[in-house]
């Protein structure tokens, strides 16, 4: 069973307690019916999803039940540190991003081929 | 605010009280009816609120303070369990205070089962993943945590003897997986 440090309890609980509610640091504008459909999409669907380390937001739902946010390797599932909500990002050692790292660089720094796509002419699609 | 309302009373029947199961290492026991008060309050009320409640609201992750027949129970940074064991009941204290808070009467929510005996801790680990040992949760340490399926309010009372508080609809389940679990432990 895996330990989570509960920033409020101030001590690490039985990951039974928790609960994850999503990616962490995602703002919602504070003009939301202004934001045009491409901002809201983004904001409301869009996630980074990386291979490596994610911020998350937690909560210690049978425990204090506060939401605080946490920074866990999706590959290793291990978690490097948490904070309370509100508090800053931490900003976090290069090494602990680990070689997972290599997979978040964009494709074309990859060794790896782009797909191709045969670009659609127009009238053709349906 | 408006006038301290008069709080209306329903009428009680209790759910398993007075049930008891004894095993080898630990004794199962339904306790009778409490008052119970859930609060949530922010941190410049607790003085007017402990106050009133006559017992010192917690600010320690897992604690708690009893007094007579009262207990607070910290339960986050901003939420106590009140149980009052000697028929008084803490809503009405609360009535009377003008700070802020939120004061919900949760008197029949609740069933209160005690857990005693030598083994009490290992029958009590069958369901509740936490770490009973006394360094880790000392007599008086008190948790919102889970056992087996459920959630529960776990209260260390003694060096042997817990008070589990769960909601009544669960208390079927909780009561026989303990009773289950005390079987085994001994
Ligand atoms: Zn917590």
């Amino acid at each position: 069973m895996l330990l989570i440090h509960c920033p409020y309890c101030e001590e690490e609980r039985p990951e039974l307690e928790f609960r994850n509610a999503g990616e962490a640091h995602i703002a919602r504008s504070s003009s939301i019916a202004e934001e045009s459909g491409e901002d809201f999409e983004k904001f409301f669907f869009i996630r980074s999803n990386p291979k490596g380390i994610i911020f998350e937001r937690w909560r210690h739902v049978h425990g204090c039940a506060r939401f605080f946010n946490a920074a866990r390797d999706t590959v290793t599932d291990r978690f490097i540190t948490t904070y309370k909500a509100g508090e800053p990002k931490p900003s976090l050692p290069k090494s602990a991003s680990g070689p997972a790292a290599y997979a978040n660089r964009p494709p074309d720094q990859l060794n790896v081929k782009r797909p191709r796509r045969k670009p659609v002419a127009k009238g053709e699609a349906k | 605010m408006a006038k301290a309302a008069k709080i209306a009373t329903a009428e009680r029947s209790p759910i398993f009280a007075g049930r008891e199961f004894s095993g080898e290492g630990a004794k199962i026991a339904v306790l009778a009816p409490s008052h119970r008060l859930a609060l949530r309050a922010p941190e410049k009320s607790l003085a007017a609120l402990s106050k009133a409640l006559g017992v010192k609201l917690p600010v320690a992750p897992k604690s708690s303070v009893t007094k007579v027949s009262r207990s607070a129970l910290w339960l986050g940074p901003d939420e106590w369990l009140v149980i009052d064991d000697g028929g008084k009941d803490p809503l009405e204290d609360c009535a009377r205070v003008r700070v802020l808070h939120s004061a919900v009467g949760v008197s029949h929510r609740n069933v209160g089962i005690s857990i005693s005996g030598p083994r009490a801790a290992e029958t009590l680990n069958a369901g509740c993943p936490q770490d009973l040992s006394l360094s880790a949760f000392p007599v008086g340490a008190c948790s919102r945590t889970i056992l087996g399926k459920v959630e529960i309010v776990l209260l260390r009372t003694a060096e042997d003897a817990f008070r589990v508080e769960c909601w009544r609809s669960f208390s079927d389940y909780v009561l026989t997986f303990l009773t289950d679990a005390a079987t085994d432990a001994a």
